[in-house]
C-alpha cells in the first residue's frame, strides 16, 4: 500500500515536476518568473535550486518565443515543461502551439515528435478582469495534434502531470487559479494517469454532471448537498478535454436519462456543446429531457466583484437547472428525505 | 391588450371547441363575464374573461378546435389598435394555460437563444423549460407526438402507441413518468448500458409485455364499411378503458335477495310521492355502496405506487350512458347523505351529464363507482375498473327466481352484484367481506336510512 497525504493542488504539481526531473536529466523547466521568484504561483519554488539554472530557466516576456524554443528542445530529445503564466498569455504563442507543436509530428512523417508539455492555469473569479480570467482550454482542445488535459483534484494533478511530461506528444496541462489551494489525499510514490479517461467521481443514478477542472469539483460539491435531497446524482469529471472519453459521459447519461453540462467557460461553442453533441449520439434512445448547459455569462468578465461573481458558472446556477432537468421528467424524490 | 387563450378545463383535455361566442366583437367585457363556451372532451363549460376591456378581436369561430393555450380572442381598450399580428392563428406554439401557468417559453434576453421553437434555449442561468406540471401541460395541436428519445425507445419495446398517451411534460412532451404510470406504477425496463456508445433496445417487462395498451388490436376499415369519426368522449372513453386494462383485477359475483329492497323502496316512493320524491334501486345501493364503504376503509382506496392510498372521503361514482360515450359523474361524500337527497343529486348529475353540461370537478374525485345495466334487462355482468378506484360494482336486473328458503321453494326477487376489484389493492378475501357487507345491508335495508 503506498502512503497518502493531504497535499494542496499547488504541491502536488510541484511535486510531480520534482519527481520526473529527478528520474530524466532531459526534463527542463522554461517560463517567466519560475527560478529567482519561484513562478508566480510557486508551482516551481525551490527547483532553481535544486536543479540549476540550466534546468530552470527563466525566460523573457515572449511567449511566442520562449513556447518556440521549448518546442525546438523538444525535437531535439528534451522534455520541456512550459509555464504559460496564465492561459490568456498563449494567445502570443498560438502560432507556436497550433501550427508548429500540433503539426510538426504529422507534417514531417514522424520524423520528430514534440514531446513537450505547456502548464497554464485558466480561470476566473480572482478579479483579474476581462483579459485574465479567460477560460480559452477549448480552443486547444479543438486541435488535433495536442492533448489537453484539466486536472480537478491534486491527486489527478500529479499523475496528469507525470503522464504529461511523460507523453511524446504536446500536451497542454490546463490549470485553474481557484484550485491551487484545494487539498485532497495524494498517494506517495509514483502515480501515471492513463490520457483520454473520463472519471465518475460521485457514483449516482438521476442525473449526470459533466464537468472539468474547477467545475468538475463545484459539480461533486452539488452532489453531495442534493444528496441530503433526495437527488442521487452522477458526476463524470472529463479530466481530458483532448482526447475525449465519449465513452465514459454515454455510459453515464444512459444510466440517468438526464445530463447537465457545467462548464467554465462560455456557452457558444464551448466544451458543453461538445459534451451535449457526444450524449445525444451516443445515448440518445436513453435521454427523458433535452441535455442543459451551465456556462459562464457571454460577456468579458467584470472586474467588479458583484458582477464577477454573477457572470460565473457555480453551485447555485448548476442546482436551479438540475431542478428543472428533474421537474420537466417528473422525478420523484426518495422517500424521507426532503 | 390581452389574448384570450383556450383553458384548461378538464384533466384529460388536449384541445377544445368554441361552442358559441357570447360576446361579439366590439361588446365591452366586464371581469368575470361569460365570454364563450367551451366544448371539452367531457362537457360544455363557460369561458370567464380575467380581464375588463373590450373584445376586439374573435380567432377562433364556433366549431373550430384548437389546442390548449392557443390564442382565441384578443381583449383590448376598444381603441383597436391592439397587435394582433402574432395572435392571428391558433399557434402550436406553447402558451399559458391559465393566468397563473408559468410562461411556456423562457424569456429570451440572450442572442444565442435559438430561433428554432423546438430547440432548448441556450442561456444558462434562464429556465429553459417551461415549469411543469398538471396545468402548464398540452399537447400540440398539429398532430405530432412530442415524446422524450428514451420514451420512443420504451414505446417501441413495449409496444405502446403513443398516441395514445397524454404528456405530463413541458409542452406536452411525453417522458418517461408518463410510460411508468401506464405501465401501472412499475418502472419500465430500464435500458441497460450497452458496452459500446451504441444503445442497444431495451428489454420489454413480461407483465408489461402481456398488458400493452395502445397495443390493443386496432381494425383497418373494409370497403364497404361506415367510418364514424370518434367524438371527444369516446376518445376519452377508449383511452381511458385502454388504460384500465393494464389492471389487474378479478371479480366476485353474489346474488342479492331483494324482497326487503323492493318493499322498502315502494313504501318510500309511495309515502313520499305527494312531495315529489322517488327513490330508485339505483339511489339505494349508491347508499348502500357509501355505508359499506365506510365500513371498509381497505375498499375505499386506491393503489399508489408504492402505498395504497386510503381515502378520506367516499365519493361514489355513477356510470352513465350517453348517446356516443359513458361518463361517471361522482356523488361526494354519498356515505353523508341520505337516500333522497343522493337520488336528487343523481337525477340532476345524470340530465346534466346527457346535455353535456357537467362541470369538471363533477366527474372527478371518485373512490368507487357503481354501473347498473338492471332496466336494461341484463341478468349479471362484470364492469371494467376505473381507475384509480380500486372497486366497481355491476348490478343485474331484478328477477322473480325460484329459490329453496327454509326447505321450500319459494319465489324471490334476485339482484345479482359483480364487484371488480384491484388486485394491487386488496385480495378476494378482503373484497368478499365488502360485498358480504353490501348485500347484508341491502338484504335489510333499514340501516341504510339510518
Amino acid at each position: 500500500m503506498t502512503e497518502t497525504s493531504d497535499i494542496t493542488y499547488r504541491q502536488a504539481l510541484h511535486d510531480a515536476l520534482r519527481a520526473e526531473m529527478t528520474r530524466d536529466d532531459s526534463v527542463i523547466l522554461l517560463g517567466e518568473e519560475i527560478g529567482l521568484f519561484e513562478g508566480s504561483y510557486k508551482i516551481t519554488a525551490g527547483l532553481l535550486n535544486e536543479f540549476g539554472p540550466e534546468r530552470v530557466r527563466d525566460t523573457p516576456i515572449s511567449e511566442e518565443g520562449f513556447v518556440g524554443a521549448a518546442i525546438g528542445a523538444a525535437m531535439l530529445g528534451m522534455r520541456p515543461v512550459v509555464e504559460i503564466m496564465t492561459i490568456n498569455f498563449s494567445l502570443i504563442a498560438m502560432d507556436q502551439i497550433v501550427n508548429h507543436a500540433a503539426k510538426i509530428y504529422g507534417m514531417f512523417g514522424g520524423q520528430t515528435a514534440v514531446p513537450m508539455v505547456i502548464r497554464t492555469p485558466g480561470g476566473g473569479g480572482q478579479q483579474l478582469a476581462a483579459t485574465h480570467s479567460q477560460n480559452l482550454e477549448v480552443w486547444y482542445a479543438h486541435v488535433p495534434g495536442l492533448k489537453v488535459l484539466a486536472p480537478s483534484t491534486p491527486a489527478d494533478a500529479k499523475a496528469m502531470l507525470t503522464a504529461a511530461i511523460r507523453d511524446d506528444d504536446p500536451v497542454l496541462l490546463l490549470e485553474n487559479l481557484s484550485l491551487y489551494n484545494t487539498k485532497g489525499p495524494v498517494p506517495a510514490g509514483e502515480q501515471v494517469a492513463e490520457f483520454g479517461r473520463a472519471k465518475v467521481t460521485v457514483p449516482g443514478t438521476d442525473v449526470t454532471v459533466v464537468g472539468y477542472s474547477r467545475s468538475a469539483v463545484i459539480a461533486a460539491d452539488v452532489a453531495r448537498r442534493m444528496a441530503g435531497q433526495g437527488v442521487s446524482i452522477e458526476v463524470v469529471d472529463l479530466c481530458s478535454l483532448r482526447p475525449l472519453d465519449r465513452e465514459t459521459v454515454c455510459r453515464s447519461a444512459m444510466k440517468t436519462g438526464r445530463a447537465v453540462v457545467l462548464e467554465d467557460d462560455w456557452l457558444t461553442y464551448g466544451v458543453g456543446a461538445e459534451i451535449a453533441a457526444t450524449i445525444q449520439e451516443g445515448a440518445f434512445d436513453y435521454l427523458d429531457a433535452p441535455v442543459r448547459r451551465v456556462a459562464a455569462a457571454e460577456i468579458p468578465l467584470p472586474y467588479a466583484k458583484s458582477l464577477e461573481r454573477i457572470a460565473l458558472p457555480d453551485a447555485d446556477a448548476l442546482i436551479r437547472v438540475i431542478e428543472e432537468q428533474l421537474d420537466a421528467t417528473r422525478f420523484t424524490r426518495k422517500e424521507g428525505t426532503r | 391588450m390581452t389574448e384570450v387563450f383556450m383553458p384548461r378545463l378538464s384533466d384529460t383535455m388536449t384541445e377544445g371547441a368554441i361552442s358559441q361566442w357570447l360576446k361579439a366583437e366590439g361588446d365591452t367585457i366586464e371581469r368575470g363575464d361569460v365570454l364563450a363556451e367551451i366544448e371539452t372532451d367531457k362537457a360544455v363549460m363557460d369561458l370567464e374573461a380575467y380581464e375588463a376591456g373590450v373584445l376586439e378581436k374573435i380567432l377562433v369561430q364556433p366549431g373550430e378546435n384548437v389546442a390548449i393555450g392557443a390564442p382565441i380572442a384578443v381583449i383590448g381598450d376598444g381603441s383597436g389598435t391592439s397587435d394582433v399580428s402574432d395572435a392571428e392563428a391558433p399557434s402550436v406554439e406553447p402558451a399559458p394555460a391559465e393566468q397563473d401557468a408559468p410562461p411556456s417559453e423562457p424569456a429570451d434576453d440572450r442572442d444565442e437563444a435559438p430561433a428554432e421553437p423546438e430547440t432548448e434555449p441556450a442561456a444558462e442561468t434562464e429556465p429553459a423549460e417551461p415549469e411543469p406540471g398538471p396545468v402548464a401541460e398540452q399537447a400540440p395541436s398539429d398532430g405530432r407526438i412530442k415524446a422524450t428519445p428514451l420514451v420512443r425507445s420504451l414505446a417501441r419495446s413495449h409496444d405502446i402507441d403513443l398516441a395514445t398517451v397524454r404528456g405530463t411534460g413541458p409542452g406536452g412532451r411525453i417522458i418517461r413518468a408518463d410510460i411508468e404510470a401506464l405501465l401501472g406504477g412499475g418502472k419500465p425496463a430500464e435500458p441497460e448500458p450497452a458496452a459500446s456508445a451504441a444503445p442497444t433496445a431495451p428489454e420489454p417487462q413480461p407483465a408489461a409485455a402481456a398488458a400493452p395498451t395502445g397495443g390493443a388490436p386496432v381494425a383497418t376499415a373494409q370497403d364497404d364499411d361506415e367510418r364514424v369519426p370518434l367524438s371527444q368522449i369516446r376518445k376519452v372513453t377508449a383511452r381511458r378503458l385502454t388504460e384500465a386494462a393494464l389492471v389487474p383485477v378479478f371479480q366476485l359475483t353474489t346474488v342479492l335477495d331483494a324482497s326487503r329492497l323492493n318493499e322498502l323502496r315502494g313504501e318510500i316512493n309511495s309515502r313520499l310521492a305527494e312531495q315529489g320524491i322517488k327513490v330508485s334501486v339505483t339511489d339505494l345501493i349508491v347508499r348502500a355502496v357509501a355505508v359499506a364503504l365506510r365500513a371498509h376503509p381497505e375498499v375505499n382506496a386506491s393503489f399508489g405506487g408504492d402505498a395504497i392510498l386510503r381515502h378520506a372521503h367516499v365519493n361514489v361514482g355513477v356510470a352513465v350512458a350517453l348517446e356516443d360515450g359513458l361518463v361517471v359523474p361522482v356523488v361526494k361524500d354519498a356515505d353523508r347523505k341520505s337516500v333522497t337527497a343522493i337520488g336528487a343529486e343523481i337525477k340532476d348529475l345524470a340530465a346534466r351529464a346527457r346535455a353535456g353540461r357537467l362541470k369538471l370537478d363533477e366527474m372527478t374525485g371518485g373512490t368507487f363507482s357503481v354501473s347498473n345495466l338492471g332496466m336494461y334487462g341484463i341478468d349479471a355482468f362484470t364492469a371494467v375498473l376505473n381507475p384509480p378506484e380500486a372497486a366497481i360494482l355491476a348490478v343485474g336486473s331484478t328477477v322473480d327466481e325460484a329459490v329453496v328458503v327454509d326447505g321450500e321453494v319459494q319465489v324471490r326477487p334476485r339482484t345479482r352484484l359483480t364487484l371488480t376489484v384491484d388486485h394491487r389493492v386488496l385480495d378476494g378475501a378482503g373484497a368478499a367481506a365488502f360485498l358480504r357487507e353490501l348485500t347484508d345491508l341491502l338484504a335489510e335495508p333499514l340501516r341504510i336510512l339510518v
